[in-house]
């Protein structure tokens, strides 16, 4: 749950990337932060293993100015995806308030997304939330493989196999090259924001 | 964990916060929740902290010691003591959801700040049930 200072007029938001290992969560924090460095004042913080692999999570606030006369600060966070890794990400999903589920492209990882949508769930019941209670957007990531001649999933069978019931919104999107990147941040600030406004009225 | 802290709460907080640990000479005093987030915040006012990343590493780092300690079959160390050349940093639980940070210079003694956080954690306890 967001946390709300009535005293300063501000508003701390909890954002967390999830998905299966090496699906693209910390190059989208990495693109976020390059594109708009002017507005983030503070360095990402990023807790990674010798090769490179996120161990803990990734951490990057963001002003996105007034809402209602409150200072609404943004904290994206990731978690670390591989399997052996889940009392971190359970750890990190603590008091989220919005989630994006950045799902792998590539044919070859198709049970890995759906694995990791799985693990979501189960991770989300151990603070008594349900997926489809929670703000969530999709983002189907490495679209931009497809260049290289490497077998994708189609949008389709993504959506079919990840998205059939929850019918959240999603993106094709590269977050090397940016696509969609700013655009998926975009939809899941904006469904958090009416969700809390909810809660909160 | 869904809660709500008042106008009075939070001054009350702060108030504590500055009677008995900032007037002892620390640098910092910051107080988070569990998720990260932060409540509180006091500094001398001449340093540069990025307190909420801070805030983040804190909540993650807490709950890191806490899965140690089941490891090794203690239900949690309630208190983290990280000591450095210059500053040093002092958590310490209050109740299950929230976390105080301090940073501290050589002029504070550990033991001393310890007394006071406790003290401190007593009435900010009083506070948030209230």
């Amino acid at each position: 749950m967001a946390f709300v200072n009535l005293k300063k007029k501000q508003i701390q938001v909890k954002i967390v990337y999830y998905g299966p290992g090496r699906g693209g969560k910390t190059t989208n924090l990495e693109y976020i932060y390059s594109r708009f460095s002017e507005r983030i004042k503070t360095e990402m913080v990023t807790i990674k293993t010798h090769g490179d692999r996120t161990l803990f999570f990734d951490f990057l606030p963001f002003d996105i100015g007034k809402i209602k006369g409150y200072d609404v600060k943004i904290q994206l966070y990731t978690v670390p995806g591989q399997v052996k890794y889940n009392a971190t990400r359970r750890l990190v999903l603590r008091g989220v308030d919005g989630i994006v589920f950045v799902a792998d492209s590539m044919a070859v990882r198709k049970e890995k997304n759906i694995l990791s949508l799985k693990n979501l769930e189960e991770n989300l019941s151990a603070y008594k939330k349900k997926l489809n209670q929670v703000p969530l957007v999709l983002q189907y990531n490495k679209r931009d493989l497809a260049e290289q001649g490497i077998p994708l999933l189609s949008h389709e069978t993504l959506e079919q196999s990840l998205n059939a019931d929850l019918k959240a919104a999603a993106f094709d999107a590269s977050a090397l090259t940016g696509k969609n990147v700013v655009a998926t941040m975009k939809k899941i600030i904006a469904l958090t924001m009416v969700s809390l406004e909810k809660q909160l009225s | 964990m869904q809660y709500t802290l008042g106008q009075t709460q939070l001054d009350n907080i702060e108030d504590v916060l500055q009677a008995d640990i900032m007037d002892l000479g620390v640098t910092c005093v910051v107080l988070i929740d569990m998720s990260g987030n932060i409540i509180a915040n006091l500094d001398t006012g001449d340093i540069q902290h990025d307190i909420y990343s801070l805030a983040a590493l804190a909540a993650g780092n807490f709950g890191a010691v806490s899965a140690m300690a089941k490891i090794i079959g203690e239900e949690e160390f309630s208190l983290l003591f990280h000591k450095g050349t210059k500053e040093n940093i002092h958590f310490s639980k209050v109740m299950d959801d929230f976390l105080l940070v301090t940073i501290f210079g050589k002029g504070v003694s550990l033991g001393f700040l310890r007394m006071k956080v406790s003290e401190a954690i007593a009435k900010i306890e009083k506070t948030l049930k209230e």
